[in-house]
């Protein structure tokens, strides 16, 4: 059986829709935390909605992973290069589990219930928890950061597959 | 080499004057950051609030006699009784400032009303703000901080702030706590389960009066609030004002006029008070924009400013006391 050359067309949807997801989350969250603008309030709220999108939109691309036939690596690619790519692959997976995570634990022990959308609310302690909060906004912080670089290295990777190596790489997910 | 930088001197003071009169237009914006290291200053009390970091926490109860509720579906407001955690403190980044030389008396409520339903208010002494947008907030604390001279020439260049200064040039602070009116400032909307939206201020209501101070020394309003409630309940009505269709629910500096329709929803009891440190309140965000279902936030600009502010200050000092408490266990 031979592996087919391009990502499946659930895989494609998944990985742009969540790029785009991701992209305007951590620009959001970005500006939030400075801004004192009135938009503040609605960009804050629509963070926290989109979070537990994100939550969802992820656990359904990981089971949906887990089914597919993946595309394999350009042979040609040294075993050091694949192991980089699997690594980064799992932390991407990692970081996205772990941002809405740690953003509804900060919001959780912050005793600051989430209303998703006005249709419902996630619940939150009945009483604060100053350290515990303390500690996963921190880790939403830091993640943030390290989800942007493991981004921008995960856009230079699908750049030098395509236009250094030449490969079909990049094309595998277009 | 003197000479150029003396020469210079006077063009550089007339360039930074006119930056300043034309700040004071549309002032230069600035980040929930740039806002919370102004409050904190130069002195750092690790841990404490950056804003009225001297206080005490306070618990007890709301009455509520049900007048509200055809206008709010929060849960509070049905007839019954809530229970509340609260905070009575005083402006300024001082853990320890004396508590009668401070200009700004507050009231904080906690509301936990279920898992999914919180409630957070953040009150004054002052019924208005001197200006409309924190931005300008921003040049008020700068003014205030450079001191009389400088705050008087900020009031002269904002005719908005005119109630405010009505309002400070007639107003007696008490000799407690209990004897203040606290004032939500900024206007919300009550919902109510029509889904109609009707714009509201609240002002908690004194019971009793103090005209003269029991106690002196730095913590004279502290000591005294805890001895009158260890005699007996402390209670305030807790009194919502109505806007009409002609008031404009989004500027603070403007109180609505006093013919207004006003309902009192039910009294504010308090019945129990204890240090900072040793109690529940120091841990929580007192931010006003926490709200259960049945109130919702204006645009008001300086209401819209406070969540992304009071953030600022919470992850700062939730950031030192967690530390703070890895290397106490570390020392284990």
């Amino acid at each position: 059986m031979t592996k087919p050359t391009r990502f499946p067309l659930s895989m494609r949807l998944f990985h742009w829709g969540m790029a785009a997801l991701m992209l305007a989350m951590l620009t959001a969250g970005l500006l939030m935390v400075k801004s004192l603008e009135p938009w503040q309030l609605n960009v804050l709220n629509l963070h926290k909605a989109f979070g537990l999108l994100a939550l969802l939109l992820v656990s359904l691309r990981l089971v949906n992973r887990l089914r597919q036939q993946l595309p394999a690596l350009p042979d040609s690619l040294p075993a050091i290069q694949k192991a980089i790519a699997r690594a980064s692959h799992y932390l991407l997976y990692g970081l996205m589990f772990a941002m809405p995570l740690s953003g509804y634990a900060m919001q959780y022990f912050a005793g600051r219930p989430v209303e998703v959308f006005g249709w419902f609310r996630l619940p939150a302690a009945l009483e604060v928890n100053i350290g515990l909060y303390s500690l996963f906004r921190e880790m939403h912080g830091i993640l943030a950061l390290a989800l942007v670089a493991l981004i921008m290295l995960h856009i230079a990777g699908a750049l030098h597959h395509h236009v250094i190596r030449k490969d079909k790489v990049l094309k595998s997910m277009l | 080499m003197m000479q150029p930088n003396t020469l210079m001197l006077p063009a550089l003071l007339t360039l930074l004057l006119s930056a300043g009169s034309a700040a004071a237009k549309t002032p230069p914006k600035v980040s929930a950051q740039q806002f919370v290291d102004l409050q904190q200053g130069n002195s750092l009390f690790a841990g404490f609030r950056r804003a009225h970091a001297k206080g005490l926490c306070v618990s007890g109860e709301f009455r509520s006699n049900g007048e509200l509720a055809p206008y709010s579906s929060a849960s509070l407001f049905k007839a019954g009784v809530t229970p509340f955690v609260g905070r009575l403190s005083i402006a300024g980044n001082n853990p320890t400032a004396p508590d009668l030389k401070a200009p700004v008396r507050s009231l904080a409520l906690s509301f936990s009303l279920s898992r999914t339903e919180q409630w957070r208010l953040a009150m004054n002494t002052p019924p208005v703000m001197a200006v409309a947008d924190p931005h300008t907030f921003y040049q008020q604390i700068q003014a205030i901080q450079a001191g009389p001279e400088a705050i008087q020439q900020f009031f002269a260049a904002h005719p908005e702030s005119s109630e405010f200064r009505t309002w400070a040039a007639q107003y007696k602070p008490s000799g407690s706590f209990a004897g203040e009116t606290y004032h939500s400032i900024n206007a919300f909307y009550l919902i109510n389960s029509d889904g109609q939206q009707q714009a509201v201020r609240w002002a908690l209501m004194p019971t009793v009066t103090a005209d003269t101070m029991a106690f002196d020394g730095d913590n004279a309003l502290q000591q005294e609030i805890s001895a009158r409630i260890a005699e007996g309940p402390v209670v305030f009505n807790w009194v919502f004002t109505l806007a009409d269709a002609s008031d404009d629910e989004n500027n603070a500096t403007k109180a609505w006029p006093a013919s207004r329709r006003q309902v009192n929803a039910g009294q504010i009891v308090l019945t129990g008070t204890a240090a900072q440190l040793e109690s529940n309140c120091h841990g929580i965000n007192f931010d006003p924009l926490v709200l259960p279902s049945g109130i919702k936030a204006t645009a008001d600009p300086i209401l819209r400013a406070r969540s992304a502010a009071y953030a600022e200050s919470y992850r700062r000092r939730a950031k030192e006391q967690f530390q703070g408490a890895l290397e106490e266990s570390s020392h284990d």
